[in-house]
């Protein structure tokens, strides 16, 4: 393989990768502290860029900060009224809660906005090709890779060098426990949701960029592709979902660049049989949480 | 909750049909809702019989998630592949030539009576669930949901690109209506049958106890592993039959009718309903059939005297509903309407102790 094409494919994956990485690490921080798989991210995605729509006429400046601040209140919004009050409920019935919250948003969005896709274009003048040497990087898959490596880095720096990281790393080790020790329930959950909502939001500006429209699905094929992310990696693991995020990414690149033009539009069948392959080989994923195990 | 394992001493007859009661008062109510279907003109009858196809679908997916208490994802899946066997099995052949003109000639000359392209249509789903099954099943919670999402997702983008197979996005049109209210009913029953069968079985009693306690049921020397695949096919086999009975009850075929519209409307049905008994799953499909035809007529409106308009509720509220009400289940009443608790009219065994 010559060595262009080899880059290429790199810069594509890391592009790709760092969106399912975003995805991945919204829904594990959520996983992490409350054993919560968060279908409803998902519609987190789709209400920012909805609230991109509705904010195109004013400056990106404007429109960016509050279009992020809509996701968060979303994901602030879904924990107040159905997660909290499931706290205690077992994993199966949360699950089935989160899907039901995502439908619930979904149909609540076609009722109120049609389901018909409207255009958003929040970083206008982005996707032009920038030639780098015989490698394609546009604009917009160059501000892709520096803003996940910039959330990668911020929430790093969030979790390892605050106190509210601190208390979060707590109670993924241990919930309960954690509890004991004075760190409070519901300030962690929350911290969770809004980096969950604020990583969304994220994705919601990157990925409308990157298609040029919203509607009530605009999230689901993302989040279920972070799903498949979190699944490989480890859930419950923030790194493992980081890992998974780029394994997915370079993944789908190399399926998309290799195979046969015939089997190319079942690329993400493949993609959904690795899942049940990984997880066969490691049930709770490559960087399984330790805390994940449990305890008898 | 359910029968006892050693069943009373009394004369085996009267014995096995105080045990049978739950299936027979099901299929009796059944049979009810299949008269009130004849009360009204053609469009309330396909609405009951449509009631009566979801009942199938919904004890497809009782089968596995009730007794397991893992939430699947794929009985719509295998509702798919049941109904595009049962579609090509009994598509005329000049129909098929027209539509799907790649097939291989095998199927493309198949023209098999209902009966067979419907038994069919349960064992290759359940096949299918067989081998997929021997991986899933190792996997319990959240990872054994997503596995079995996983595969959702696969049979769909298969069904719905493989051409020469299936048409792709394409509908398949001019299957055989054969599915009106009668025979609706039948299947109603028949599943009703299956499932009540499968879960008096030791199988599923041991299936049970893993649901209740996966450490404390293997520590008996239940091997869940089995146990759970034999629930997975049973389950796949009245899916897919649930499947042909959508086909040949609306006539066309979308791959897009079976993924996550159909699969939400299912699990509510369940967990409405309590996905802990079989009457659970019964109660929450007529309850949330109910419920849907109240929005439609709702959403159709009144028309006031006059010709003065027509009150009416804006269309796709009942679709924003649906979801809120099963939230509200899941929050204030977890287990369901039944609690999995099985309509048991004559007790089985009075206090032994």
């Amino acid at each position: 393989m010559d060595s262009t094409l080899f880059l290429q494919l790199c810069v594509d994956a890391l592009a790709v990768g760092g969106l399912y990485a975003l995805v991945a690490l919204g829904l594990g921080v959520i996983f992490s502290v409350m054993r919560l798989a968060n279908f409803a991210h998902a519609e987190l995605v789709t209400c920012g860029g909805y609230a991109l729509f509705l904010l195109s006429d004013w400056p990106p400046y404007v429109a960016l900060p509050l279009g992020l601040l809509v996701a968060v209140l979303a994901a602030i919004l879904t924990e107040r009224v159905a997660f909290r009050p499931l706290r205690k409920a077992d994993q199966t019935t949360m699950l089935i809660a989160s899907f039901t919250v995502s439908v619930f948003i979904q149909r609540l969005l076609i009722f109120v906005a049609g389901s018909r896709p409207k255009p958003v274009d929040p970083l206008p003048g982005i996707n032009a090709p920038i030639d780098l040497g015989g490698i394609d990087i546009s604009g917009q898959r160059l501000i892709t890779i520096l803003v996940c490596l910039g959330c990668l880095l911020g929430l790093r720096w969030l979790l390892l060098r605050t106190s509210i990281g601190l208390h979060m790393r707590a109670a993924a080790e241990d919930f309960s426990m954690s509890q004991l020790v004075g760190v409070r329930a519901n300030e962690v959950i929350i911290a969770a949701f809004v980096i969950s909502g604020a990583l969304a939001g994220v994705v919601a500006v990157l990925y409308t960029a990157e298609t040029g429209f919203v509607h009530p699905r605009f999230g689901v094929q993302i989040v279920l592709v972070g799903f498949v992310a979190t699944v490989i990696g480890g859930m419950g693991s923030l790194p493992g979902a980081v890992l998974g995020g780029f394994l997915v990414g370079g993944l789908t690149t190399l399926l998309q660049a290799f195979l046969p033009a015939g089997l190319r539009e079942f690329r993400e069948a493949f993609l959904f049989g690795v899942v049940i392959l990984v997880l066969l080989v490691w049930p709770n994923g490559i960087l399984s949480a330790r805390s994940m195990k449990e305890r008898v | 909750m359910t029968g006892p394992a050693t069943p009373p001493r009394r004369s085996s007859f009267a014995a096995e049909l105080l045990r049978w009661q739950t299936p027979l008062i099901l299929i009796a109510v059944i049979v009810l809702v299949a008269c009130a279907g004849t009360l009204g003109d053609v469009v309330w009858e396909r609405r009951v019989t449509f009631a009566l196809v979801n009942l199938v679908a919904v004890i497809g997916l009782y089968i596995f998630m009730g007794n397991s208490g893992v939430l699947t994802l794929s009985s719509v899946g295998f509702m798919a592949i049941g109904a595009y066997v049962s579609a090509l099995l009994t598509l005329p052949v000049n129909m098929k030539s027209m539509f799907l003109p790649h097939l291989p000639s095998l199927l493309a000359q198949a023209n098999l009576d209902w009966p067979v392209a419907m038994l069919l249509a349960g064992l290759i789903p359940a096949l299918v669930a067989l081998v997929a099954g021997v991986m899933i099943t190792r996997l319990s919670g959240i990872g054994a949901s997503i596995a079995t999402m996983s595969l959702l997702f696969m049979i769909y983008i298969v069904l719905g690109n493989w051409d020469e197979l299936t048409g792709g996005q394409n509908s398949l049109m001019g299957l055989k209506t054969f599915v009106k209210l009668p025979v609706a009913a039948g299947l109603g029953a028949g599943a009703i049958l299956i499932a009540f069968a499968y879960q008096e079985s030791r199988w599923a009693v041991a299936l049970r106890a893993s649901r209740e306690d996966e450490v404390a049921a293997r520590s008996i020397g239940v091997r869940i592993v089995p146990m759970r695949l034999i629930a997975f096919v049973i389950g796949a086999f009245v899916s897919g039959i649930a499947g042909m009975g959508f086909a040949h009850f609306q006539g066309t075929l979308r791959v897009e009718n079976f993924y996550l519209d159909s699969t939400f409307l299912f699990l509510s049905m369940l967990v409405i309903g309590g996905s802990g008994s079989l009457t659970g799953a019964v109660v929450g499909t007529f309850v949330v059939s109910g419920l849907t035809e109240l929005f439609r007529l709702s959403e159709v409106g009144i028309a006031l005297p006059d010709a003065a308009g027509r009150i009416a509720v804006p269309a796709g509220l009942g679709d924003v509903i649906l979801p809120a009400v099963l939230l509200a289940i899941l929050i204030f009443r977890p287990q369901g309407i039944l609690a999995g608790r099985e309509l048991i009219l004559w007790p089985l065994h009075r206090n032994r102790e």
